[in-house]
């Protein structure tokens, strides 16, 4: 019986091999073929602006703060109207490990994962991403949202002007 | 005087004829192994380099030749550098009795296609491969590393070993046969090929052949899971090659020996002897692709298990039976 199972378990594997030798190979041939990732891979990180055009990021901090990596730095400014942006931003993709923690961190969906997989360089300085190599004519996964527009402060229109505010209220008739 | 100059020619001719066929073959055969093995994983192996990357064998031996020959410090200089030569050469030289074709008519004079047609070719053939142990042994010896070592000292045990199954199941081939020269034993299969007369013998032969040119599932000389490379661990670039090119030169001898002995040799229908002679042995080394392709590696225990205490006993066995067979139909 024994030896009956050791034949068997000897013989069966060529049947096996033989017919996966027939089956079409499941290799993608990358420079020829790519495949595309799906719409949440993360790869490339990208700054991405709301609908009116406008630069998302508010030079907040929070995405250098989350990546483990620290591989974001940034220097906030703020212009006359009091809207805050960053002078300059910079990712080192080198250092990146793409894990979506800033992306995550981000307060106005500003910083995304994108799906673009194809970054790599022979020069580590060229992996050095500048901001304007980073901002993309897009709002990414949500088209519609302007931070501005629920922020409460009045820099895309006066203070209290947005669909879903009201304007201050007055403290003084605001009594229980 | 002419006469003894075409001799000379022709003979010249056909040994460079089998170095180059065998040469080119043994590193195209490494292409179709790895292609092979890829299909059976499901991938396309190497097809970059040429059409279906043809020119891979190329590329290899470029990559091969232009590394760094590296001897490690403590090795013994001289047996280090002359070890992979030792391997490749034996391999090379047991192709001398193997024929591949029936006599041919050139300039009048009857051409033995075979290099040698020796009387004792199959004594020939088992020397050579017992000669074929001191490559391993050698390099494993004199790389003076501990895998180095591990893995020559599995592979002498087992080339011995799997000797002694392998010549024991070709006895009943050369007393059916009644002769040890293998154009004698090709021309004794016109009836039948001995592998329907022999299966019991074919089958301890393939095994013992499989187990003797080291290969899956026999491998456990280099076993790259426990020894990193067994007896070349510490070998590099062309000596590294040498080695490589050996073992499937080595393949090829062997299946041209398995079509020898068991399967007709160049006998067939309708085609050319010497196509049948390459098909026979081409469906023997694909056989052998495919084997490494689906068993796993023994242990080393159940090697020497099956060597000694199945595939011995056994080849005694028929070799009795068939002695016995002989005996009674003689009489009878």
């Amino acid at each position: 019986m024994k030896l009956w199972r050791g034949i068997k378990g000897t013989i069966e594997p060529f049947a096996v091999t033989l017919r996966n030798m027939l089956r079409k190979p499941v290799t993608i041939q990358y420079p020829e073929q790519k495949r595309t990732p799906f719409p949440r891979y993360r790869a490339r990180i990208v700054l991405t602006r709301d609908p009116d055009g406008g630069e998302r990021c508010v030079a907040c901090y929070l995405c250098s703060a989350a990546c483990p990596v620290d591989c974001i730095s940034m220097q906030a400014a703020e212009d006359e109207n009091g809207r805050r942006y960053a002078v300059w931003f910079r990712i080192n993709f080198s250092r990146c490990i793409f894990c979506g923690l800033c992306a995550e961190a981000c307060p106005t969906l500003a910083i995304q994962m994108s799906p673009d997989y194809e970054i790599c360089s022979r020069d580590p300085l060229q992996l050095v991403y500048e901001k304007e190599d980073l901002l993309i004519a897009d709002g990414g996964k949500d088209n519609e949202y302007n931070f501005y527009r629920h922020a409460g402060i009045g820099v895309v229109n006066p203070r209290g002007g947005n669909d879903d505010e009201y304007g201050p209220v007055d403290i003084q008739s605001n009594m229980p | 005087m002419t006469p003894l100059l075409i001799t000379v020619a022709l003979v010249l001719a056909k040994l460079v004829l089998i170095f180059v066929v065998v040469l080119t073959l043994a590193a195209y055969l490494v292409l179709a192994e790895r292609k092979i093995l890829g299909r059976i994983q499901l991938r396309y192996g190497p097809n970059r380099v040429g059409p279906f990357g043809v020119m891979q064998p190329l590329a290899d031996l470029i990559k091969l030749l232009t590394k760094e020959d590296t001897v490690p410090d403590g090795a013994d200089r001289v047996l280090f550098l002359l070890a992979p030569g030792m391997a490749a050469l034996t391999a090379l030289l047991s192709f001398a009795v193997v024929p591949f074709s029936p006599p041919l008519k050139i300039f009048g004079q009857q051409l033995p296609m075979v290099v040698c047609d020796l009387n004792i070719g199959v004594l020939y053939f088992l020397g050579l491969s017992s000669l074929a142990v001191y490559g391993i042994a050698l390099g494993g010896w004199a790389s003076n590393s501990k895998y180095a070592l591990l893995g020559s000292i599995r592979g002498l045990s087992q080339l011995i070993s799997y000797e002694l199954s392998m010549g024991l199941s070709v006895v009943p081939v050369v007393l059916l046969a009644r002769s040890f020269s293998l154009t004698d034993i090709v021309l004794a299969q016109k009836s039948a090929p001995f592998i329907l007369l022999q299966p019991v013998a074919f089958l301890i032969f393939l095994v013992s052949v499989t187990a003797e040119s080291k290969r899956i599932p026999f491998d456990l000389p280099e076993a790259e899971g426990e020894l990193v490379a067994g007896f070349h661990t510490e070998y590099s670039g062309m000596r590294f090659g040498l080695f490589f090119v050996g073992e499937y030169i080595n393949m090829i001898i062997l299946s041209s020996l398995t079509t020898v002995l068991f399967l007709g040799g160049w006998l067939g229908p309708v085609l050319p002897p010497v196509i049948w002679f390459a098909i026979k042995v081409l469906a023997v080394c694909f056989f052998f692709i495919w084997v490494r392709g689906t068993l796993p590696r023994l242990r080393y225990d159940q090697l020497m298990h099956f060597g000694w205490k199945i595939l011995v006993p056994l080849a005694l066995l028929n070799v009795l039976v068939t002695g016995g067979v002989l005996l009674w139909l003689k009489g009878a």
